[in-house]
């Protein structure tokens, strides 16, 4: 199974949202699209909604972890939500967990975006 | 109970997947959980990759090959390459080393190997390709149930 991604926009805030597998195989194509959308349009938050994701490894934790300081640079804020309890391990064990905010569905997170933006 | 087999394929990441979906296949006859599951596939996807990407310097046309056996509740997987091999294995392992942090690397796949294993055992040395031998016993199902 392939990854698909949907991107959406509110404002200042990009919304991706990641359905079936995250992978070295998948990586560079999810890396050139969410760049772009940093770099050419200039989002500033990101909302990576990952309730759709069957599988992530630790190619996924390294394309989230450089986007995270490229939108931090931007002073911008990256979170993340719908996350599985696998996914969850990984970002645990990565320490993801103590730098970013995550919210458990997409609407949590919208509601705390609206609050800190 | 009991089974074996082996996989080669050559080192493209399309075969990433390939080989999570080989591994899976082959388990599932012991029953695993969910959780179990997910984490051999991960696993597998982390040495495969790293194989990939530093065994063979993301060159494909190169062997990778893939090892899987079973005997009653305990699975083994070995993933071997014959590329450039590890010089110092317990700094490799460490968690956050990586040698290609201009690839986006984080340096957590042996970290995730050793978490989510029973038993992990690394053999490389520069030159001679690297083997990882993955082992972890499957709970029995109702026990866990109840
Ligand atoms: N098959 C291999 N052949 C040669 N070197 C390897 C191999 N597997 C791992 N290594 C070395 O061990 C280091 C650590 O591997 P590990 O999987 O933990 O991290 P990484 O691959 O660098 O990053 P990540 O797995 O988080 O993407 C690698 O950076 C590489 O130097
Ligand atoms: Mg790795």
């Amino acid at each position: 199974m392939a990854l698909a991604t949907a991107y959406e926009v509110h404002d200042n805030l990009l919304i991706i949202r990641l359905e079936g597998e995250l992978d070295h195989h998948e990586a560079d194509k999810l890396r050139k699209e969410w760049q772009w959308w940093l770099k050419e349009k200039r989002k500033r938050h990101v909302l990576l909604e990952l309730s759709g994701l069957d599988f992530m490894d630790s190619s996924g934790l390294g394309v989230v972890l450089g986007r995270y300081k490229e939108i931090q640079a931007n002073e911008g804020m990256l979170m993340i939500s719908g996350v599985s309890s696998e996914v969850d391990r990984l970002f645990e064990l990565s320490g993801l967990k103590k730098l970013l905010p995550f919210a458990v569905t997409e609407e949590e997170a919208l509601q705390k975006f609206g609050v800190m933006i | 109970m009991k089974n074996r087999m082996t996989l080669t394929f050559d080192s493209r990441s399309e075969n990433e997947s390939l080989a999570r979906v080989t591994v899976s296949g082959f388990m599932a006859p012991l029953d695993p959980t969910m959780e179990e599951m997910m984490d051999v596939k991960t696993v597998v996807s982390e040495a495969v990759t790293n194989a990939i990407i530093h065994g063979y310097d993301s060159e494909d046309g190169k062997d990778i090959e893939l090892h899987c056996a079973y005997e009653n509740d305990e699975l083994v997987i070995v993933i071997s390459d014959n590329g450039s091999g590890i010089e110092d294995v317990e700094m490799a392992k460490e968690p956050l080393y990586t040698s290609k942090p201009e690839l986006e690397r984080s340096g957590m796949g042996f970290t995730i190997m050793e978490n989510f294993m029973d038993h992990v055992l690394v053999t490389s040395s520069p030159g001679n390709g690297t083997r990882v031998e993955l082992r972890k016993k499957m709970v029995a199902k109702d026990r866990v149930c109840h």
